[in-house]
């Protein structure tokens, strides 16, 4: 195994998809609005608007906690409603959007890098180098899911940054993040992004441009949006359990997906799609 | 002195299509070997199962003794290739593209950047070495593309329509640094073209081809010796021979036929060699010599004759 070559291909990549406005551009604006635009929103909000009329807007907070699970609600003991408000929609609601990031992310810069390599009809010249399958293979997911778990984090910690800051009036205290968090970025993420990296280049032997690609492989984001919905209507609460369960399933479809596309992505088969 | 390139009833089919139907040649260290034939005739497939990137049905190929299906990273090690299309990153500047190959080759980094240079320099490349390729002409790019083929020195390389697409001054550039590598540096070549006139300028032998099968193989002399077995001279006198000279000429060794009148003559015989003693009898017969002229034939003559023998 050349580490060089691999890295090597894989920061050839980058510099391929820094080039690609298309492909970088809405994957900035997101995690502007997830790290900076929402919570600012929802943290701010309440301190500015009269309880009762949040209270009259969502409806009656007792309601919305029941079908929390009590370890969780064990956190909210002892909080004004505005306290509970920002506590809620901070620290769980947003939660889930979050894990829209590694997936986006490194679908973005797979579909550039594996069916932008052969739109742009370059991938003959890099089936001629002296490197293995595996070699190619490896640099071009490390091209993505390294950026992809960087970009990700960098977005978690502003956010931390932004709620403590925005919510400080409030508390008084530094109280994000909540426990969930920690596996959430540290299990979960890294195996959406290898998620999303995987299912591109099994999606990648089948479509024909760039875009079709980022498209479909897009789709993948309703997966995460089960999430949102899971928690929104009380049946699926992101506490430290359900996160790692959830990180260790996706690991585990990462594995059979990563296992396939290994056993796809090999010259004779690149060669025939060119 | 043992070959570079050894293939044996090499094959390789898609579906019912036999894109390459048992083919047999051998290239030899040196040599600017030519594949020639029309599109479809499955010149680029063989570059393909010759640098392992595609395997092949049946029959063998030895690449530097290599099995290039089973050996291919190892034979790429020696082989640089110029495909078809540049294949160039057009976002990327003339200097990473060579940058990223040369790691790719295994250049160690501390002679990377002098190896880039180099090679930018000799095509001519090295004032717009930091430009995006996309801002490149057509010829700039393939100049280029055989730089990137020839970073790593390779003692054998691959060229896939060399010149197609440019135009005929670009064209003929390429060409001329082609004919630089093989004449100063001895660099052994494999060289894939359609076009006649290139083949003919470049090649040592040449194999013609169609649909995957080689139709005949050698120097364009050999070619033409084999299709045409006799060679028609035209003799222009500037004062004619004795009346007789016709019969008396018909009867010298190695001459086949003789017609024409007056000043202008057609001499047919069996091989150049026996001109000089046309010419010896044809001056002692009193005639005044202007001109000798033994028909050449062009590597467009022999290729059509063999592809109307195909059918
Ligand atoms: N990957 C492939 N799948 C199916 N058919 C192919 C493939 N590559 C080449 N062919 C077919 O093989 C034949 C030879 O093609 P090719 O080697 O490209 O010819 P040339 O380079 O001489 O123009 C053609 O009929 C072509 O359509
Ligand atoms: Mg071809």
């Amino acid at each position: 195994m050349n580490w060089r070559s691999i890295w090597a291909i894989a920061q050839k990549d980058l510099k391929e998809v820094r080039q690609n406005k298309a492909a970088w551009g809405p994957a900035i604006i997101v995690p502007l609005i997830f790290a900076i635009l929402m919570p600012i929103l929802f943290t701010v909000l309440p301190q500015v608007i009269p309880v009762e009329d949040v209270e009259r807007e969502l409806g009656d907070m007792d309601v919305m906690l029941e079908a929390m699970p009590p370890a969780l609600l064990a956190l909210f003991d002892g909080l004004g409603l505005e306290q509970m408000f920002v506590l809620y929609m901070a620290g769980f609601m947003l939660a889930p959007l979050f894990l829209i990031m590694p997936l986006m992310f490194s679908t973005v810069v797979g579909s550039d890098s594996f069916v932008g390599e052969r739109e742009r009809k370059t991938m003959e010249a890099l089936l001629y180098a002296p490197i293995s399958d595996l070699e190619l293979f490896l640099g071009k997911v490390l091209a993505a899911v390294i950026p992809a778990i960087g970009l990700s984090w960098i977005t978690y910690l502003v956010y931390i940054i932004v709620v403590n800051v925005a919510s400080y009036p409030l508390f008084g205290r530094i109280w994000f993040p909540l426990a969930p968090w920690w596996p959430m970025m540290f299990w979960l993420t890294p195996a959406l992004a290898v998620l999303g990296i995987s299912a591109t280049v099994l999606i990648s032997s089948r479509v024909k441009t760039f875009m079709e690609a980022y498209q479909m492989s897009a789709s993948l984001v309703v997966l995460v949006l089960a999430l949102v919905v899971g928690q929104v209507t009380g049946v699926l609460f992101l506490g430290v359990g359900t996160v790692l369960l959830i990180g260790s399933l996706v690991w585990l479809v990462d594995a059979l997906l990563i296992y396939l596309s290994v056993s796809r992505f090999n010259r004779t088969s690149l060669i025939a799609n060119l | 002195m043992t070959a570079i390139v050894e293939v044996n009833g090499l094959e390789r089919v898609f579906g019912a299509n036999r894109a390459v139907d048992g083919m047999t040649f051998h290239v030899q260290p040196g040599e600017v070997f030519g594949l020639l034939g029309p599109n479809g005739a499955g010149k680029t497939t063989t570059v393909r199962l010759l640098n392992g990137i595609l395997p092949p049905s049946g029959g063998s190929a030895r690449v530097f003794g290599l099995d290039p299906a089973s050996d291919g990273q190892r034979v790429r090690q020696q082989t640089g290739v110029l495909t078809e299309t540049p294949a160039l990153y057009e976002r990327l500047s003339a200097y990473e593209n060579l940058a990223f190959f040369a790691t790719l080759t295994g250049i160690p980094e501390a002679a990377l950047n002098g190896r880039v240079l180099e090679m930018l320099a000799f095509f001519g490349l090295e004032d717009r070495a930091k430009d995006k390729v996309e801002t490149y002409s057509k010829g700039m790019k393939q100049r280029l593309a055989l730089a990137r083929a020839l970073i790593h020195k390779p003692p054998l390389l691959f060229l896939d329509e060399p010149t197609s697409g440019l135009d005929p001054e670009a064209a003929q550039h390429v060409n001329a640094l082609i004919a630089d590598l093989s004449h100063q540096n001895g660099q052994t070549i494999l060289l894939a073209t359609h076009n006649l006139l290139e083949a003919q300028r470049l090649c040592d032998r040449v194999a013609v081809m169609n649909k995957g099968r080689i139709l005949a193989m050698g120097s364009l002399k050999e070619l033409s010796r084999k299709l045409w077995p006799v060679t028609w001279v035209d003799i222009t006198f500037w004062q004619v021979p004795a009346e007789n000279a016709t019969g008396s000429l018909k009867t010298l060794r190695g001459v086949k036929q003789v017609t024409g009148q007056s000043v202008a003559w057609q001499v047919q015989v069996e091989g150049e060699e026996v001109i000089p003693q046309v010419v010896q009898h044809l001056a002692a017969q009193g005639a005044s010599i202007l001109k000798v002229n033994p028909r050449d034939y062009t590597l467009e003559d022999i290729y059509f004759a063999l592809q109307a023998g195909e059918k």
